[in-house]
């Protein structure tokens, strides 16, 4: 971990806005508390454009090496929503600022730079994104599946809720082996 | 050395799994052994993939609790709790004191049932039978006091969303009181056990090294990245339940030894010194707990309805008893069941560590470093079952019998 200062919810925020300006579409910052003494605890969701990704990776890690703990993915009917669950500030108590970066595919072409070699962790998570969502990792150090057996169809996508998911495979089970 | 080296230059590939090692969990490793030495790893997931996700996606909220309950079973509380965050995050809905309070006294009982019973699983592991016995008795009180407070030994189905199911009554306590005195009197006999017994020494120190720098960076998390020294614990960093009340602190190895190695002793030490600090925390929420409901809206077909009309989405952290789980759940605003369920167990996170962990280790220490991370391999295959018995399998039998002669072998 640096050693640079820890920045607070809304300077994090504003970092990130200094530097790619309007291509953070959106930025929300959520706190709640919990418990009697009515601690804080603060999620960032932030919409970010797809060509910025890469270079918001890059500026987080400047900032401090996050956790990565999933990426998540939607299927929003012309897109594909990816999320990152990042969190931030770990390692002082009630510090942590989770930070969730969402990213935009079109599904005309579902591709994304993959993060492994800014956070090797990422792996895992990004093979799952492949074979669940059907999202091209550029640059994925292993493109292996991960979950999905070797004889489950190709081009079936259980996250998609297109004519690319299961739906239709799981009422025509008798057919999948033929 | 060097000679015998060059006459057996080729590695030769040793495919363990899919039935584990370690546990009694499908997964498949494909090792790379040059003589003894592991030399590379691989590790195959999937066997146990139950569409759980998917499922989900079409079941209301109230029926994915006890959907998520039976994605693990020793994590019985961890993953409805952060489903039912998830879903608070996203509809904003507040849990009363007192629940938060009741969650922490679940919480740190499941943690300690988890690490008692890895404690015992890692003593199998390296032939040490009497300790297994020893540590699952201790567990079996744990159970007992579960059941006494939830009316079931492991799917409890006490966490529901915006509080709990039971409350805790006065004359409740007492029991409760009983089995953490217990456990305060039996300590100093597990730590003995585990931290100064020669043969345990001898297999768990520098074996199975996970460093610092590969921790932060493979993102792994729990006791597997406290032992490395990264301080990251779900429940200190963050307020939630009642821990931001608490006087909770990150336990790493250091806290004892002065020092930090990352190896399988200083994961034992980070669970031992855990388990003491869960009984503490119990204590602590005990004491502290005020008066008050323990549930938000105790009718269900009313927050159903609240939450079918709400658009958002949210995620839900916990420190499970092997690290991090989070849930994410996003909400259309006309559907009572979500519109995307993701989980992601602790496991996952700990699938990449392991490789450091295993190159250059010897095969008798596959069991030991493998159990080492407290694997759970049904939290982290999610979706289909499948079924694959094409390969070659060094049978657990068999390497558990090489751990235990190299546990003789040592003691000799």
């Amino acid at each position: 971990m640096t050693d640079k200062k820890r920045l607070t919810p809304e300077e994090l925020v504003k970092y990130f806005k200094d530097e790619f300006k309007t291509k953070i579409k959106h930025a929300e910052i959520k706190k709640r508390t919990a418990g009697s003494k009515k601690k804080e605890f603060v999620n960032i969701w932030m919409k970010i454009d797809k060509s910025i990704f890469k270079g918001v990776i890059k500026h987080l890690c400047d900032y401090q090496f996050p956790h990565l703990a999933v990426v998540s993915g939607n299927d929003l009917g012309k897109n594909i929503e990816l999320i990152y669950h990042f969190s931030v500030n770990f390692g002082t108590r009630l510090e942590e600022i989770s930070l969730n970066i969402a990213v935009e595919l079109p599904k005309s072409k579902p591709e994304i730079e993959t993060i492994c070699d800014f956070v090797p962790g990422a792996l895992i998570t990004e093979r799952e994104k492949q074979e669940m969502l059907g999202v091209k990792i550029i640059g994925i150090p292993d493109s292996r599946r991960l979950f999905l057996p070797e004889d489950f169809p190709e081009g079936v996508y259980p996250w998609r809720k297109d004519e690319k998911g299961m739906e239709k495979m799981i009422r025509n089970l008798h057919e999948v082996k033929k | 050395m060097t000679k015998k080296k060059e006459i057996t230059k080729t590695t030769y590939q040793l495919p363990i799994g899919p039935i584990h090692p370690a546990l009694k969990e499908p997964v498949m490793f494909e090792f790379e052994i040059d003589g003894e030495r592991i030399v590379d790893v691989d590790v195959s997931l999937g066997h146990v993939h139950r569409a759980i996700e998917w499922a989900g996606m079409r079941r209301n909220s109230i029926q994915i609790l006890y959907l998520a309950e039976r994605i693990c079973g020793i994590c019985s509380i961890s993953h409805p709790i952060a489903f039912a965050r998830a879903v608070e995050d996203a509809c904003d809905i507040e849990v009363p004191e007192r629940a938060g309070y009741l969650r922490v006294i679940q919480c740190e009982l499941e943690r300690i049932c988890s690490h008692m019973l890895w404690a015992g699983v890692a003593a199998h592991e390296i032939g040490f039978d009497s300790v297994l016995f020893l540590t699952w008795e201790m567990r079996e009180k744990v159970l007992d006091l579960t059941e006494y407070l939830t009316g079931n030994r492991i799917t409890k189905a006490i966490i529901t969303i915006g509080g709990v199911r039971r409350d805790i009554t006065k004359d409740q306590l007492p029991k409760i009181h009983e089995t953490l005195n217990y456990f305060k009197d039996n300590f100093e006999k597990l730590r003995k056990i585990f931290l100064d017994d020669k043969t345990f020494k001898l297999r768990s120190q520098d074996c199975g090294i996970l460093t610092y720098d590969d921790a932060l960076k493979l993102c792994a998390v729990g006791p597997t990245t406290r032992a490395s020294g990264v301080k990251k614990d779900v429940r200190v960093d963050q307020a939630y339940a009642a821990y931001g009340d608490l006087d909770i602190d990150y336990i790493t190895p250091d806290v004892l030894t002065g020092e930090v190695n990352g190896d399988v002793y200083d994961r034992i030490i980070v669970r031992l010194l855990e388990v003491k600090q869960s009984i503490e925390l119990i204590e602590q929420a005990i004491t502290g707990m005020p008066s008050g409901d323990i549930v938000s809206e105790p009718k269900i077909p009313k927050l159903l309805n609240h939450i079918k009309k709400t658009a958002g989405e949210g995620i839900g952290r916990h420190e499970a008893p092997r690290g991090e789980v989070i849930h994410y759940v996003k909400f259309d605003g006309e559907h009572e069941n979500p519109y995307t369920w993701k989980v992601r167990a602790s496991t996952y996170n700990n699938i990449l560590p392991w490789i450091p962990m295993l190159k250059g280790e010897q095969i008798a220490d596959i069991p030991i470093v493998a159990a080492s991370t407290d694997p759970c391999m049904s939290c982290t295959n999610r979706v289909a079952i499948v079924d694959q018995n094409k390969k070659y399998e060094l049978d657990k039998e068999q390497l558990h019998k090489l751990s235990v002669e190299k546990t003789r072998r040592l003691m000799r």
